[in-house]
């Protein structure tokens, strides 16, 4: 294996390591909750996924599927991890937020959780960082339900903990448990239906027998109920209900982190299904694809984007315009073609990237100025010039400007819409981008042209620990923007993961 | 010991909880070959702890059990499966793969181990993890006082 | 009609709780009762998973003790018709996430109401409304 970087031993094992090294240091930090202790180990074990998740792109690219086995029994029967190239990528990307992330914490976290309770809290993140990754890796669809739980039941405690600012996020957070286990249980009893009309759980296996079986009726309600549990966790519009008050009111570096890979590996959990296991030549899966996935896409894009205006919560806002951006994936995945499914890939990437940066650049202002809702971000232009100008950058980004990689994704979803004559598709991004225009612009113009309130003062300067994996995330926004090749490859080579698994095996 | 309202009850759970114990071991041990196992087991184990924390109050519960032990045993449950994984790892298996641990195949010597060794990791886990939870919620309301109940 | 709901007795009853259960979850204010309605939920879907096992006619899948020392499973089971194991090793997996998420529900219950004093869904929220307008003034 030439293109492996890591020892012969680690990469043989890589696909379980980055699942149980994270688990087991959460174990560690549970026995020895110190809060600094615990923020290096969570950073040792970010770093050390992130080298497994290059590990395991590198393989991908060279070999196509990577199979391990757990406990010696081979699948079908036995426990399958299955890495191609479209869940690799989406391990980078835990990987990168991870570390990036991690770092942000910090400062962050030092300000916003209490000190007896950090070790417990890097804890609840590294639980929800293996489980994100156990997602990602595993090719078994019970084992996929048990990760998504251990990483919702991760997240519910990190939104918890956003109390010390605000007492809602303890309300924030009991919704998004009521609605996320209901999300699961529908997962389950897709599954379910699943085990029954196909008599086995690996993915692969039983892609290849529903292949055989069109129009039976069971396969098409375990499609039905995966399709609705899953579109809960990824806040498909209308299911989005539990994301505006879990990102607004959870801490900072929770946001950042949940925003750019939580909702993201749900996504994944539904072009897995969608056009993997399930066989999207079928004339069910078309259909729900057309006639369900992409009218509440398009309405997802334009009403989420419509709410996101009236908000006065900056991250609130940010929210709602996650919602509308989860539209535009949906969007993609909606023309059922590769080159749909590719860009709405390669969106989920890119947005991880903007709105990692905005949600940082938010955590920044929380940090130093103390400030959460738009009103208080006067003159904040002048105050933090750099981080202001970062959050611009990040901004014009989420609106599609040329030469920023939302422009990139947002062309190649237009492409996509176009190769299928979609145009009121075209006609649907280009009002949702008007519509993001005017949220952004609102807090654009408050926070450059608007004078400073008398009298406020900076509790602190913005540390380099945060600015650091803002301007690194800024720069991505531009560089991909500029040298789009490298994603849209990463996005390609999933969507053809994706779309030719089920033919090939 | 003066005369207490719930002598019957003190006297009772007294001799009771040492059988609820062994039966959780029990259930443990012969899980390998009948019904039964590490998430059952540690149940009962924990349910001998939170009947004594009923009777004799949380505090003596806690003097018992003490919650920093708690904390500590089921993060080591948890390592010492995780750490099964990776021994495993050592030997040249594959993740979990019991057979290597021990070299009589005919036997399968080494599955053995391995799920008794995991095992006693999950009922160590599920123990503490039980009786975490009751004590975080217990140790929310004032001890109830002798009259009252 | 008898006929077909005896021969989906349990799927009759799955049916009826996963409403139940979803019902109450929708419909009660009281955060606990919601807590109550996810629990019955999720334990129509455990039912589930027991039925889809069931073989009719089968013994349960465990090795007598002269077999089980003997380690000549393929013997006896070769010819024995035994209900499936697998969906109730999944179900004490699904079982144990369920607990799991009822302690975190109701750990969130007990903060909720240290912090608001109430755990009636309405006045969560006039509270919050209350002291939303408090801040925007």
């Amino acid at each position: 294996m030439d293109a492996s970087f890591l020892p012969a031993a680690l990469a043989a094992h890589a696909p379980v390591l980055g699942v149980v090294v994270p688990l087991f240091m959460a174990a560690v930090l549970v026995a020895v909750p110190n809060g600094r202790f615990a923020w290096g180990v969570v950073l040792a074990s970010t770093v050390f996924a992130l080298f497994i998740a290059f590990e395991l792109v590198a393989q991908t690219r060279l070999s196509g599927v990577v199979s391990y086995q757990l406990g010696g029994w081979a699948p079908p029967h036995g426990i399958e991890f299955r890495i191609d190239e479209l869940n690799s990528v989406i391990v980078l990307l835990i990987g990168a937020m991870g570390v990036l992330s991690a770092i942000f914490a910090l400062p962050s976290v030092a300000d916003e959780i209490s000190p007896g309770k950090r070790g417990l809290f890097y804890a609840a993140f590294l639980v929800c960082f293996s489980g994100l990754n156990g997602v990602a890796l595993t090719g078994d669809a019970f084992n996929l339900f048990v990760f998504l739980e251990i990483s919702s039941l991760g997240t519910y405690a990190l939104v918890a903990m956003g109390h010390q600012n605000d007492r809602q996020a303890l309300t924030a957070s009991f919704n998004y448990l009521v609605m996320g286990t209901i999300g699961a249980t529908f997962f389950v009893i897709g599954v379910g239906f699943l085990y029954m009309a196909t008599g086995t759980l690996n993915m692969a296996d039983i892609a290849r027998i529903v292949v055989d079986m069109p129009g039976n009726r069971v396969v098409e309600i375990a499609f039905a109920f995966i399709l609705v549990g899953v579109g809960l966790k990824a806040a498909l519009f209308p299911l989005h209900l539990w994301l505006p008050s879990a990102y607004s009111f959870a801490p900072n570096f929770v946001t950042v982190f949940l925003a750019t890979t939580a909702t993201k590996v749900a996504f994944y959990v539904i072009i897995r299904f969608m056009f993997d296991v399930f066989d999207p030549q079928s004339a069910f899966v078309m259909m729900s694809l057309t006639w369900v996935v992409m009218p509440l896409a398009i309405a997802g894009m334009i009403l989420a984007s419509a709410q996101a205006i009236f908000q006065t919560d900056a991250r609130r806002l940010l929210a709602y315009s996650s919602v509308a951006q989860v539209g535009y994936m949906m969007l993609g995945l909606g023309m059922g073609t590769a080159i749909g499914v590719s860009a709405g890939v390669l969106h989920l990437l890119n947005h991880a990237l903007m709105k990692g940066a905005l949600f940082m650049a938010l955590g920044a202002f929380a940090y130093s100025y103390g400030v959460r809702r738009i009103s208080d971000f006067r003159g904040l232009g002048q105050a933090l010039p750099g981080v202001a100008a970062a959050f611009t950058i990040g901004a014009l980004s989420l609106i599609g400007v040329p030469f920023t990689v939302g422009f990139v994704s947002k062309f190649y979803l237009v492409q996509a819409a176009l190769a299928n004559g979609w145009w009121w598709a075209v006609a649907a991004i280009v009002f949702s981008s008007v519509l993001a225009v005017f949220y952004v612009y609102r807090i654009l113009v408050v926070m450059w042209v608007h004078p400073a309130p008398e009298g406020r003062e900076r509790i602190r300067p913005v540390p380099l620990m945060i600015l650091v994996p803002l301007w690194i995330l800024v720069a991505a926004n531009i560089y991909f923007g500029v040298h789009a090749d490298f994603m849209v490859d990463l996005a390609n080579a999933a969507a053809q993961a994706a779309i030719n698994a089920e033919a090939g095996s | 010991m003066t005369m207490s309202p719930h002598v019957i009850l003190r006297v009772v759970s007294k001799v009771l909880i040492p059988f609820i114990v062994v039966f959780g071991f029990y259930v443990h041990f012969h899980g390998e070959y009948s019904p039964g196992g590490g998430f059952q087991a540690g149940v009962i184990l924990a349910s001998a702890v939170i009947l004594y924390a009923l009777i004799f109050g949380v505090d003596a519960a806690r003097r018992a059990v003490p919650p920093a032990v708690v904390r500590v045993g089921f993060a080591l449950g948890a390592m010492l499966y995780a750490g099964v994984g990776f021994a495993t790892l050592l030997l040249g298996g594959d993740f979990l793969d019991y057979d290597v641990l021990h070299p009589d195949l005919s036997h399968h010597t080494g599955q053995h181990m391995g799920i008794i060794l995991i095992e006693i990791g999950v009922l160590v886990t599920v123990t503490c993890v039980m009786i975490a939870i009751f004590y975080a919620f217990a140790g929310r309301t004032p001890e109830i006082s002798e009259e009252d109940w | 009609m008898v006929e077909l709901l005896a021969d989906r007795f349990n799927y009759a009853v799955i049916i009826v709780l996963m409403m139940v259960g979803l019902y109450a979850v929708i419909a009660s204010a009281n955060l606990v009762k919601r807590l109550v309605g996810l629990t019955i939920f999720q334990t129509s879907v455990f039912l589930l998973y027991i039925t889809i096992g069931k073989v009719f006619g089968g013994e349960p899948p465990i090795l007598p003790g002269d077999v089980a020392h003997g380690y000549h499973a393929e013997d006896h089971f070769s010819h024995a018709v035994y209900s499936n194991p697998l969906p109730h090793v999944l179900i004490l997996t699904a079982i144990v996430v369920g607990v799991a998420t009822l302690a975190m529900g109701l750990a969130l219950v007990v903060r909720i109401r240290e912090a608001y004093g109430t755990i009636e869904d309405v006045e969560i929220s006039d509270a919050d409304y209350s002291s939303e307008v408090e801040r925007g003034a």
